[in-house]
């Protein structure tokens, strides 16, 4: 079976599913990505189709060389004051939902506030694309909006004696890029969420779209911002939607916990950015993009030799890219993550919020070159970047392939994305790592949502063990294609949106002439392998084989939560089980709910989305330019734009053919494995794995992939466990040697005195009254003194 | 300071003798003594609280005294002070003494050692 007949497959169902959908009813941002790519060609036709002399790719020497930094100088447009309302739009949703949960409101009308102001926001990121993009892609000069004062001090006249960060608005290309996928993006999954929520529209439905409403004005924020307080006020906003959402289900133990996991895990990186920023200004004396870039121009590689203070810049911005993007030692939040909603894992946890860590190491480019932190450092930070993103990438996909609840084999899927987006970076060409973060954006929300659909209709089953032959399931043949195009993604087969952005970052490791580079190339393409093995893994258990449904825990709930198997009694939900289905269940059969309209709409535009991704590349391949390579060549990080020596060789071959045979064959590999264990003889597979279990030398790999290679456990033992003798120590000092000893020997002080003189206190009042006059006495008899020898003369 | 010269209608006079002054407060001393030496060696509650009565009205002579030697009326407006305070410390001490009385069916003090603890 070949891979190829299988996208044929795909996209002949794909085309079959769409003509179900009335033509009118199609979103309005579908069409136009479409006409955004062919408005492109126009523009290109127009300046020439040529990339600007000054933004020419420097591949000469060492990687981390890119030769002279120049960044044109960003123009002030106050025409497009108008931006203003992207923000306002969604945060008019946030009064308005928030106004909602606190009177309790009920009813639908927080999903309509919701996806229209998404709608909006959507039309004005489109409005921008067609009103500034020529311009941009002439000039080259990012459009810099003032919207209002935040902070501005200053203290003295000259340099450093200033500090600006206004609520302004910078837009570049991946700015742009990013404001219109999150905004299409947020849209699509508000529809689809206010479908899936609609269990709770008694509990937490104005809730929920309160935050979803805050979390795109924030990601719009975080990436619209002039400086980087800007961007650091809209990453804490959605980091704080972030553990809002993944608490959703506030009743349940582990959701508050996950919630906690997420937020505490990600302050670490937080406290990279903070210090980042600090570090910045100390240096540069300004935290505005504009500024900041042209003082790194301007800056020259003499003047930092030994600054450790510039050198440390790019490393605790990886720190943050970790804590946010859940790379390297701080992924473990991700998973854990998936107690959310299914919609905010699709939305925040897989298309947007997690990308913000690319788009950061994207935005501060300039500084992973040698102009900004010298040759020593500077290709260190980006071998540490593309080393991190490589290691998570290989150990992201490992576990991936031993979990059985798939909602968290996408959200390791996830990781391993995120792994290959920061080593794209890493490895030095953004252009892979924010064509990849476009592609995957549509794939993943595509594949958690199908994911969602299947947990809403079998009652929150996640264990796909406990599900099958889905295929064959009335109203669940939409999904499963769906899904299935979504794993084809994942699993980068030939000729893919995916394949064409990962090809690129694969392609510039391989051809790099740095020995760890290589390296890391063919671990990408190794994983690339594992990849195709767990995403068909997931699609052969839950679509093809006998039809078997275990519904989950919430089978009186009707409507699935995102519940794991045995934490079932949540409060909310039990009661508003529609009353068709608590008949059914009232009679002890289960009968699947298969998704409603919004729900087959969202995952028929997110598909379509999905396979139109790969349009920039197909277009490049005929004419001659890349709409996503656009955007990266006119932004900061313009000197990462290329995939590198477009010429250069792999294994002494040409470089594109004989990656595209390797990957093919890597990816064919991985599938054929998944097909053999997973769809035509899983009693093969199912022996496999007891075999493994049984061997004592084989024994740690399925154990080992399946609870993420004891990473929590090992974080639990170094850092859990003291903290914990650490906190029963304190507790031990405070109450026996603090409250013991020192509190009660200056309390009992005073008593102790009073014990000593108490004996003169007989209870006679005439004894008191003899000392008085005593002292009545000693008192007149000082002053006789006194006046005798004549002192008071 | 009220003084009688300010008063405009009685003539300036000069300081009084101080022959007179210092039997005046030698009075007032004995008049001292003897209330506080009857405070000291009695233990019944009433002449106690007499002793300290004698000891107010010491205090009330030798204002008056000096208030005379100095033409001043502020040491009269004193004794007028004493007397009130002395009036209501009377009516207080007096019926501390009854309600002490009724507890311990004696007037002595030594009854009341015990609040030494």
């Amino acid at each position: 079976m070949s891979t190829v007949a299988i996208i044929a497959l795909a996209s002949a169902f794909v085309t079959h599913a769409t003509a179900h959908t009335p033509t009118a009813s199609m979103e309005p941002a579908l069409l136009t990505t479409l006409a955004l790519a062919l408005g492109d060609g126009a523009i290109a036709a127009a300046d020439g189709h040529a990339v600007d002399a000054a933004h020419a790719v420097h591949s000469t020497s060492g990687y981390a060389d890119v030769g002279p930094l120049h960044f044109v100088k960003a123009v002030a447009n106050t025409d497009f004051a108008w931006l203003k309302w992207m923000l306002l739009a969604p945060l008019v949703s946030v009064i308005l939902c928030g106004a909602m949960a606190m009177f309790k409101v009920k009813g639908r009308l927080p999903a309509l506030f919701t996806v229209a102001a998404f709608g909006l926001s959507t039309a004005m990121a489109i409005a921008l694309y067609f009103q500034f993009g020529p311009t941009l892609f002439a000039t080259h000069a990012p459009l810099t909006v003032p919207f209002m004062d935040w902070l501005s001090l200053t203290w003295g006249p000259g340099p450093f004696q200033s500090f600006t960060a206004n609520l302004g608005f910078y837009i570049d290309g991946i700015s742009m890029l990013w404001m219109l996928f999150v905004t299409v993006l947020a849209t699509l999954i508000a529809l689809y969420a206010s479908e899936y929520m609609e269990s709770d529209l008694k509990a937490g439905y104005a809730r929920f779209f309160f935050a979803v409403s805050l979390f795109v004005t924030s990601m719009l924020i975080l990436v619209m911002s002039d400086n980087l307080v800007g961007l650091y006020l809209g990453w804490e906003g959605v980091g704080l939607c972030s553990y809002m959402l993944i608490g959703y289900y506030a009743t349940q133990p582990g959701a508050t916990a996950a919630a906690k996991k997420a937020f505490i895990m990600n302050r670490i990186g937080d406290l990279g950015l903070a210090l980042a920023i600090f570090l910045i200004w100390t240096n540069y004396g300004t935290v505005q993009y504009d500024s900041l870039f042209q003082a790194i121009a301007g800056s020259t590689s003499e003047a930092v030799q030994g600054g450790w203070s510039k050198a440390a810049i790019p490393f605790l911005l990886l720190l943050a890219v970790c804590g946010k993007s859940a790379q390297g030692p701080l992924f473990t939040w991700l998973p854990d993550a998936m107690w959310g909603p299914t919609p905010v894992s699709a939305l925040i946890h897989a298309a947007t919020m997690v990308t913000a860590g690319i788009y950061l190491l994207a935005r501060m480019a300039p500084f992973y070159t040698v102009q900004a932190i010298g040759p020593e450092w500077a290709e260190t930070a980006l071998l540490t970047v593309g080393w991190i993103g490589c290691f998570t990438a290989f150990i992201g996909a490992t576990i991936a392939c031993g979990q059985f609840d798939y909602k968290r084999v996408f959200a390791y899927s996830t990781i391993s994305s995120l792994g290959y987006m920061v080593m794209g970076l890493g490895v030095g060409t953004a252009f892979g790592g924010v064509y990849y973060v476009f592609t995957h954006a549509w794939f993943k929300a595509l594949l958690f949502l199908t994911a969602g659909a299947v947990m809403h209709g079998m009652a929150g089953q996640v264990d796909f063990r406990k599900l099958g032959g889905l295929l064959r399931v009335p109203g669940f043949r939409l999904t499963m294609i769906c899904m299935l195009l979504g794993c084809l993604w994942l699993a980068t087969a030939p000729f893919s949106a995916a394949a064409e952005s990962k090809d690129i970052i694969l392609l510039t490791a391989l051809t790099s002439h740095v020995q760890q580079v290589q390296w890391m190339g063919w671990i990408g393409v190794l994983t690339a392998g594992i990849t195709a093995y767990y995403a068909f893994r997931v699609w052969f258990r839950l679509a093809l084989g006998p039809v078997k449904i275990e519904p989950g825990a919430d089978q009186h709930a009707d409507h699935g939560h995102d519940d794991h198997a045995g934490h079932a009694d949540h409060a909310h939900g039990g009661a508003d089980a529609h009353a068709g289905h608590s008949a059914a269940h009232g009679s002890g059969t289960f009968h699947p709910h298969a998704p409603g309209f919004r729900i087959s709409l969202v995952l028929t535009l997110l598909a379509i989305g999905s396979v139109l991704a790969g349009l920039p590349s197909y277009l490049a391949h005929s004419q001659g330019f890349n709409w996503i390579q656009r955007f990266v060549q006119n932004s900061s990080a313009w000197m990462r734009a290329g995939n590198s020596e477009e010429h250069g060789q792999i294994l002494g071959r040409d470089a594109h053919s004989t990656l595209f045979i390797i990957a093919t064959s890597v990816v064919v590999a991985g599938f054929l494995l998944a097909w053999i264990l997973h769809a035509k003889n899983r009693a093969l597979g199912d022996r496999l794995r007891a075999f493994m279990l049984n061997t004592t030398g084989l024994k740690w790999i399925p154990l080992g992939s399946e609870h993420g290679w004891y990473v929590d456990q090992f974080y639990n033992a170094i850092i859990g466990i003291p903290a914990w003798l650490g906190a029963q120590l304190l507790a031990f000092t405070d109450r026996f040697v603090i409250d013991g000893v020192i509190v009660a020997a200056i309390g009992r002080f005073p008593g102790f005195i009073a014990r000593v003189f108490q004996p003169l206190y007989t209870g006679t009042v005439q004894s008191y009254a003899l000392t008085m006059a005593g002292g009545i006495g000693l008192i007149v008899a000082w002053v006789v003194w006194v006046w005798l020898s004549g002192g008071a003369s | 300071m009220i003084t009688l010269a300010s008063m405009g209608s009685v003539a300036p006079m000069t300081p009084a003798m101080p022959a007179n002054i210092q039997v005046t407060l030698a009075l007032a001393i004995i008049l001292f003594a003897i209330g506080l030496v009857g405070f000291l060696t009695r233990r019944n509650m009433i002449l106690m609280f007499l002793s300290t009565e004698l000891m107010f009205q010491a205090a009330a002579l030798a204002f008056v005294a000096f208030g005379r030697m100095w033409m001043d009326l502020s040491g009269q407006l004193m004794v007028i002070f004493i007397l009130t305070v002395a009036a209501a410390e009377a009516a207080l001490a007096l019926g501390l003494v009854v309600l002490l009385y009724r507890r311990k069916e004696t007037l002595s003090s030594e009854a009341w050692a015990e609040l030494k603890e």
